[in-house]
């Protein structure tokens, strides 16, 4: 092996906060050759973004690195360099030149005031010396690379005109502007549909393929970077526990948590319920109908989030909801609740559920909702006792407060968290926590069905684990009925007995579990399953 | 555009209608009317007066009148003044108030921007600490205490500016005011300037800028300062009418012949007239500058579009 054209050596990243020092990074190395894929997997929280920011020079101004990060410019003789001793203005000639970035955030990582033809001729122009107008010429040409359809009217385009996956295609072709040697791509598809993850996957590969740039991939899920890495390195808690060629620690990993890892897809399969379960919530031809736009004199265009869908639940049965972002899954679920005006008829046991808010307040406690974000949707100024007890107030008002404290500590044991718990803060809880605290306050009030708005996807493949096997218990326990909204299909598969697969507010593709997975019929459906498996580590589908 | 500023400006004919109508009615509530003096003007003396300016008519056929005189531009006379109109009093008065208003506001902007962002730049430094303290201080100074220690001080002691009075062609009057004017304008500006800087310099793009080399200049000037100037323009709308309509205490004190003093001897003397025209002049100067800041708005954030 020629020399490495990175080599870290003792990284060590410490930051300042109000409670003393904290190390995010306790002493890393590693060497990254020329032209290879290096997988950094751990989860939120293992110091593996800071690792790199920290070769970047990136940290935030509280941090501070020690150690090495020797990087070998071809173009320079391959002359080695300590980019941790640089300058930031040395440091200037080498990133967005020699080493380039691309982010988890596709959708706030381009300046939303200027457009990304201006923005993608920065790099050249501050790098190449080259004038806006000469640079053009080869944004248009790496606009093509990246497959952005249309590239002489997108370069004019500003960022909010672009999808996700588009904006996160504009990133990588800011990232190759200048021909790098190292492409560090941080969780580039997390924020994206399982679709567009798989087409951005297969761009990475394959122009890495074509330009052969070494390629530093930072993920929390390892099933991503199985057919793209040629080495992963695992860490947890600052350190690399496991370094080694991607088919070995696949196949014979030797840590512990890298099998922890390995190990966390759910598992399990969701029983149907039995054939003569009550019937508990029926909707029929359900429609929301947004209006967009318009004003005093001009009507808006009609927008229908949810375009006629019906349904079925019984008792006992978990319905999976699955669709990419913007089909309407969620807003599905809240028009049954009769969170947000619908047409159609939603009835519950039978009888119309009503539209008014007073109406349905008595009904409220069969008919509850747990939230995606596990930090936005617990009050930060009130203590988990106060949480779970809230519910109580309003609809167990006789309740004596001893009485609401002694539920809020069964709810708590419930969902296996300690009672003594019931005086803290959400924010000293870890996400999988109030998640745990969230599904607890539905849980107190002895609901009869819980709507789940993605509950898992802000969460660790190992907690998410945690979270399904809860529910499954939850469920078994009290006859619960879930309606499971999710973009997830290895966590729908886990929990649902009956799949109903949206797209464009419709419904393109129902059934059970095992028929939808096994043989689905819509080319649609197809699709979500390919791109999803492709990540799962028994995939069948190779990428690039 | 085009199309949105008119649309806008047509929707700003009922506001300033109701404006109009609510003023006229409400002042007319007022005890007392623009005649009457310490000692009891003669019955029939006050019958002519009053006969002279239309206050013998009905108050809904004076109310039409004025609305019908007002859509030709025409204010009426004013009733402490008799020898002026309103329309008089403004041309001579709001030239200067719009002036002293404008600079006032053109230098806190300037000074403003470059203090936030200063201090946001280096943010926890002394000099944060300094330029926030400051402001605070220019926050919560009233200008009735500013405006005489500036005359005393530069004016009296150290003699190199007038200490009051005013003239179209000398400068050297102009400073002492517009810098009363624009002292907490200032101190305002900074603040929001630093605050949105400071959450700028963290956002996601600057991050993507700084880890694509580019030159610090260019990431703080090119794409934080642009995203902070966004709520400091939003309040510069409201501020510029409050400014350039005048202002009552910094008139008195430097005896400025703005249009400032106009709203509060109006209202004291009942001069229904002169009230109305001040009341009138001000919305129309919030509603073109509320006008103007959203079309800068747009023009700063392209995610903001009107059609």
């Amino acid at each position: 092996m020629t020399d490495p054209v990175l080599s870290v050596r003792d990284l060590r990243v410490t930051f300042q906060t109000n409670d003393g020092p904290v190390q995010a990074v306790r002493g890393i190395g590693f060497d990254l050759g020329r032209g290879e894929t290096l997988a950094i997997v751990g989860e939120s929280g293992s110091g593996k973004s800071q690792a790199m920011m920290a070769v970047m020079g990136l940290l935030a101004a509280n941090g501070k690195a020690t150690g090495q990060a020797v990087y070998r410019d071809a173009q320079a003789g391959g002359r080695p360099v300590d980019l941790l001793a640089l300058s930031d203005r040395q440091l200037n000639k080498v990133r967005g030149a020699r080493i380039t970035m691309i982010f988890q955030e596709p959708m706030t990582s381009l300046d939303p005031l200027y457009r990304i033809g201006d923005q993608l001729a920065e790099p050249l122009r501050y790098h190449r010396g080259l004038s806006k107008a000469a640079a053009r010429p080869r944004i248009l040409d790496l606009l093509r690379l990246v497959g952005i359809p249309e590239p002489e009217r997108r370069i004019d385009s500003y960022p909010h005109e672009l999808s996700g996956g588009q904006r996160q295609r504009v990133m990588i072709a800011m990232a190759l502007a200048n021909d790098p040697d190292i492409l560090i791509a941080d969780e580039p598809t997390t924020a994206l549909d399982v679709t567009i993850q798989a087409q951005i996957l297969t761009l990475l590969a394959d122009l890495q393929k074509r330009l052969g740039m070494a390629i530093v991939f930072i993920t929390h899920d390892l099933g991503i970077v199985r057919r793209f890495a040629d080495r992963v390195a695992v860490m947890r808690a600052g350190e690399m526990v496991e370094t080694g060629p991607a088919e070995r620690l696949f196949t014979a990993p030797e840590h512990p948590y890298t099998r922890m890892l390995l190990d966390a897809e759910p598992e399990g399969r969701k029983e149907p319920p039995p054939a003569g379960a009550p019937e508990l919530l029926t909707g029929r031809d359900v429609r929301v109908t947004f209006r967009i736009g318009g004003g005093l004199l001009k009507r808006g265009r009609d927008f229908h989030a949810v375009d006629g869908i019906s349904m079925r639940l019984v008792q006992g049965q978990t319905i999976g909801v699955v669709g990419e972002s913007g089909s309407g899954k969620s807003t599905l679920g809240r028009a049954l609740l009769r969170l947000l005006p619908s047409t159609g008829r939603v009835a519950w046991l039978g009888r119309e559920l009503p539209q008014g808010a007073q109406e349905m307040r008595p009904l409220r406690r069969e008919l509850q909702l747990v939230f995606q974000d596990p930090f936005g949707s617990l009050s930060p100024r009130m203590t988990v006792g106060r949480i779970l007890g809230e519910g109580l107030l309003i609809h167990e008002p006789d309740l004596s407060p001893a009485d609401r404290a002694r539920r809020a500590e069964a709810a708590l044991v419930e969902v296996g968290l300690d009672p003594a718990m019931r005086n803290r803060y959400p924010h000293e809880f870890s996400g999988g926590q109030r998640q745990r605290i969230a599904i607890a306050r539905t849980m107190i009030l002895r609901p009869k069905l819980i709507v789940l708005d993605e509950p898992t996807s802000a969460l660790d493949r190992s907690v998410q684990k945690q979270i399904v096997m809860l529910l499954r218990d939850l469920q078994g326990k009290h006859g619960l009925s879930y309606i499971f909204i999710s973009h997830d299909l290895a966590v729908v598969r886990a929990l649902s007995d009956y799949i109903l697969v949206m797209r464009d507010g419709r419904v393109v593709e129902e059934g059970p579990t095992e028929m939808v997975f096994d043989a689905p019929r819509e080319a649609y459906t197809r699709d979500l399953m390919a791109a999803a498996l492709s990540r799962d580590r028994f995939g069948r589908l190779a990428l690039g | 555009m085009l199309s949105y500023t008119l649309r806008r400006l047509a929707g700003a004919i009922p506001t300033i209608f109701i404006i109009v109508t609510l003023t006229f009615f409400m002042i007319r509530l007022a005890p007392g009317g623009p005649f009457d003096l310490e000692r009891p003007i003669d019955p029939l003396i006050m019958l002519n007066l009053q006969r002279a300016y239309g206050l013998d008519q009905p108050l809904w056929q004076q109310y039409l009148t004025y609305l019908g005189n007002l859509l030709q531009g025409d204010l009426g006379p004013s009733f402490a003044r008799r020898d002026f109109t309103v329309n008089d009093l403004f041309a001579a008065g709001l030239p200067v108030s719009v002036m002293l208003g404008g600079l006032a506001l053109g230098l806190a902007a300037v000074l403003g921007t470059f203090f936030g962002t200063i201090a946001a730049l280096r943010q926890n430094s002394w000099l944060d600490y300094t330029i926030v303290a400051l402001a605070t201080f220019g926050i919560t100074t009233p200008n009735f205490v500013v405006a005489p220690l500036l005359s005393l001080i530069f004016g009296v002691i150290l003699g190199v500016l007038p200490a009051g009075g005013w003239s179209d062609a000398d400068p050297r009057y102009w400073v002492l005011p517009i810098v009363t004017l624009a002292l907490p304008q200032v101190a305002v500006i900074a603040r929001l300037v630093r605050g949105a800087t400071v959450e700028a310099l963290r956002a996601n793009h600057v991050r993507t800028a700084r880890a694509y080399g580019l030159p610090a200049r260019v990431v703080v000037g090119v794409h934080a300062l642009r995203a902070a100037l966004l709520p400091a323009v939003s309040y510069l709308g409201p501020t510029a009418a409050a400014l350039m309509t005048g202002s009552v205490v910094v008139e008195t004190i430097f005896g400025i012949p703005g249009i400032g003093r106009y709203f509060v001897q109006g209202a004291l003397g009942r001069d229904y007239t002169l009230v109305m025209g001040t009341v009138v002049v001000i919305a129309i100067f919030v509603v073109v500058f509320n006008l103007l800041v959203d079309l800068a708005y747009a023009w700063l954030d392209p995610r903001v579009r009107y059609d």
